[in-house]
This record gives structure tokens, C-alpha cells and sequence, in this order.
């Protein structure tokens, strides 16, 4: 006789509508004293290794606009390449940074911007290195399911990087590189849809 | 890989014309698959000192003057687990919603119903080592938008998950039981199936009311699974 294996369905995904500011970034939006600071407000927390550099960008939709209302979360490793987890089984991830960044754009602009530290490289698929990046994560109204993506750093050659090098598009990698503008400052734009469709990743 | 692989079908399509927004902001080239690697089997953890005594109590953590949040009281109670039925502890929770008006806090809310000076709408909880959480707050009222000419939102709550990881990072609502505004909203129909949107929709539990006080409701979550590896010390 077959026995089936049941297992539970993930949760379904909701748009986090044009109000995720009120849960997720309250103090930015006006509703203080409810927690002291925005969840994702500082990364650095004290002397973190490694160089500080600030990425900034906006999120735009199919007909060029930028989202105002859209919130995003990084995450990525620290200066020596690990991340501030409990997954973490490599060795202590430096303890002045946390990894987490959550911004909602600008009310007027869209634009968001984070304070970090440029991450080190961590391993990748068989253990190949990856080239450094960061993680990030969209939601807005209008996004069904948050959005995964990375940024990669333009001074870095991404042709040997795993999982850069497997993108069978190789005109829409450049969407994942950052653009310098000056010393430790970045931009990085998100294009939802059009020519310039940023890639978005299922894992 | 270490996690199941994310059931696409079962979760809203990017593109949905019915709920307007998502047409010019929705992706139109597919997903590129991407191997899982530490960046995304690794995830910010909170601890439970983060949390404030009245984070999770939202008929109370705003309250300028003291006074409870206008509204019907409820509990919203429920088990954080994975896709194989495994508890998840320390997931980070955070709710947002309207009033039992149906009016949100926020600079760019213009529904005609009044702001309750007591309520701010947002709250947070961390699951237990069993994977339990629990909120109370005042039960939110639908409310009218503008998406076709007469479309409105059933009560619902936001909800914000962090799991173990990056790769269970959801964000979602839940509905009420017995609400007929549920069938009829565009946002929820955006969900494929009928027992998806049932998977969100809080079942009132008679037994979990506080007597003379707040009625209960229970959801559980379900994040995506892990995989059972040869070096995980955990037992269940």
C-alpha cells in the first residue's frame, strides 16, 4: 500500500500594501513610542571592522517611477565574510555589525539608503567563492511576494563569481552591479519592470 | 540545498490585473534560479530582550492617554512551523492594521472613518521554544479603496515573518472567518486557489476567549521547510 507524506503548504504571500510602513519602519512614520527604534535602523553597533560605505537607491516601476512605498531589507556578511547568525558555523561574525538593514524610501523622492560596511566574500556553491554582494528584499504595494535580489560591487570582476557566471542572460547581469559614485558610495536602482528589468532570484 | 523549494503556484502570480497596482509593478521576465547558499540559509535573529512588555498588546502600546484602543477585543494566537510540521522558535512577528474603524495611522490614509487617539496599529512577539505566539488587539474593520469602483478590503492583519533564515522571509494578511468581504476582494483572490485563501483566514477559537474581556482567534504560520540533514542535532 502507498503511503503519501503529507506536508504543510508554506503560508500564502500578501501584498504588504501601501501601509507596511505603520508595522515595519512605525518611528519613521510618525508612530513613536510604541519601540524605541525602527527594526533594522543600525547596522553598525559600535567598532565594526572593515570599510564603511553607504549604498542608496530607488525602486521604479514599469513606466519609470519610483515607489514611494516600498520597503527594503539587506542582509549580508560582514567585513570577513560572515554573517552575523546562528547558522553561522564558520566562526563569530564580528559583533559591532548585524547584517540587517531596513529602509522605507523617501515619502517625496523613493530614494532609500543604507550605512554599511563592504562585505567579504563567502562561499558558494561547491565551495567555490562567491564574489561579495548583498542580499535584498522589496516589498510594496503592487508586490504580490517580496522580491529577491542582490547587488554585486562594480570594482570586482564577476566572471569567475558561481553564481553570476551561471545567468544564462548575460546582457541583464549588469542589473545586478552597483554603480559607484564616489568613495564607499553606491547606487543601486531597481528596475520592476522594462528593458532594464532588474534579476530577481528564486532559491 | 537545505530548504524546500518555494511552491510558486500556490502563491499569488506577480501580475494580477485585478489588483491594479501589480500591473506596473510586477516582474515580466521569469526568476533566475539561484543556488542556496549561506547567504540566503543564514538570517538576522531578534532576541526576546528586543522586545518591549507591551510590544505584543496593541489595546495598550500606543495609548497616549492610558485608555484602551476603542473596538471588539481579541486574542490572535497561533504555532510558528515549517512546511514539515516542525515548531519554529524565535521567529520575529510583527502585525500592523487599521482601527475597528477601518482607518490606518499613516499621513496618507484619507478614509472618512475617525483615528482612535489610543491606537497606533502595529505590534510585535517572538514565537516560543515551541514555536507559539500571541497578540491582542482590537478586531480591525474593513474599509473602501480605490482599485475598481467599488472594491473594498475584508478586516484583515498584516503580518511580517522572520524564520531562520532569509529564505523564509514572508510577509502576509489573515482574515477573519465568516467574513463575507473576503470572497470579494480582489487582494485575497489574487491567491490561486480556495484552500490557499483558506490558509489565511483566522478560525474563531471559542475555547482560547478570556471570559468577559476578548474573543480568540487562531492562525498558524507556515514557513518553508527544512530539510533534515545528517549533522542537525535536533531531534523532532
Amino acid at each position: 500500500m502507498i503511503r503519501r507524506t503529507e506536508y504543510l503548504k508554506e503560508s500564502p504571500s500578501q501584498t504588504a500594501g501601501p501601509y507596511v510602513h505603520i508595522g515595519c519602519v512605525p518611528n519613521f512614520c510618525g508612530i513613536g513610542g510604541v519601540f524605541p527604534e525602527d527594526l533594522g535602523a543600525t547596522m553598525i553597533t559600535g567598532e565594526a571592522k572593515g570599510e564603511r560605505i553607504t549604498i542608496r537607491g530607488t525602486v521604479l516601476d514599469g513606466t519609470g517611477a519610483a515607489l514611494k512605498d516600498a520597503m527594503v531589507e539587506i542582509w549580508q556578511a560582514d567585513a570577513a565574510g560572515l554573517y552575523n547568525s546562528p547558522e553561522e558555523t564558520r566562526g563569530e561574525a564580528d559583533p559591532h555589525f548585524t547584517g540587517f538593514g531596513r529602509r522605507a524610501g523617501d515619502y517625496d523622492t523613493g530614494e532609500w539608503r543604507f550605512e554599511t560596511i563592504r562585505p567579504g566574500p563567502v562561499p558558494g556553491p561547491g565551495g567555490r567563492m562567491q564574489n561579495p554582494h548583498v542580499t535584498l528584499w522589496i516589498v510594496a504595494r503592487g508586490i504580490n511576494i517580496g522580491l529577491h535580489t542582490r547587488m554585486y560591487f562594480p570594482e570586482d570582476d564577476v566572471s569567475a563569481d558561481p553564481v553570476l557566471s551561471r545567468i544564462e542572460h548575460r546582457t541583464r547581469v549588469p542589473t545586478l552591479i552597483a554603480k559607484r559614485e564616489g568613495a564607499g558610495q553606491y547606487r543601486f536602482d531597481i528596475h520592476l519592470q522594462g528593458p532594464d528589468e532588474t534579476i530577481f532570484f528564486d532559491c | 540545498m537545505t530548504y524546500f523549494q518555494r511552491d510558486r503556484s500556490w502563491h499569488p502570480p506577480a501580475f494580477f490585473p485585478p489588483y491594479k497596482t501589480s500591473v506596473r509593478r510586477s516582474p515580466q521576465s521569469a526568476l533566475v534560479m539561484l543556488p542556496e547558499t549561506l547567504s540566503e540559509a543564514t538570517g538576522p535573529v531578534f532576541g526576546q530582550s528586543a522586545l518591549g512588555p507591551l510590544d505584543n498588546d496593541l489595546i495598550r502600546n500606543f495609548s497616549p492617554s492610558g485608555e484602551d484602543a476603542i473596538g471588539p477585543r481579541i486574542i490572535v494566537y497561533g504555532r510558528v512551523e515549517d512546511e514539515a510540521g516542525r515548531p519554529v522558535p524565535g521567529a520575529l512577528i510583527e502585525v500592523w492594521q487599521a482601527n475597528a474603524g477601518g482607518r490606518y495611522r499613516h499621513a496618507k490614509e484619507g478614509y472618512v472613518a475617525p483615528l482612535d487617539p489610543n491606537f497606533g496599529g502595529c505590534g510585535r512577539c517572538i514565537s516560543d521554544d515551541d514555536g507559539w505566539y500571541e497578540f491582542r488587539t482590537v478586531q480591525p474593520g474593513p474599509y473602501p479603496w480605490p482599485n475598481g469602483p467599488n472594491d473594498w478590503r475584508p478586516a484583515h492583519i498584516h503580518f511580517s515573518i522572520f524564520g531562520r533564515s532569509f529564505t523564509q522571509r514572508l510577509i502576509t494578511q489573515i482574515y477573519f472567518e465568516g467574513d463575507p468581504m473576503i470572497w470579494r476582494c480582489p487582494i485575497v483572490s489574487s491567491i490561486p486557489s480556495k484552500e490557499g485563501i483558506e490558509s489565511l483566514i483566522a478560525v474563531y477559537d471559542h475555547a482560547a476567549t478570556v471570559p468577559m474581556d476578548a474573543r480568540a482567534y487562531r492562525w498558524d504560520i507556515v514557513l518553508r521547510g527544512r530539510r533534515r540533514t545528517m549533522f542537525e542535532g535536533d531531534a523532532r
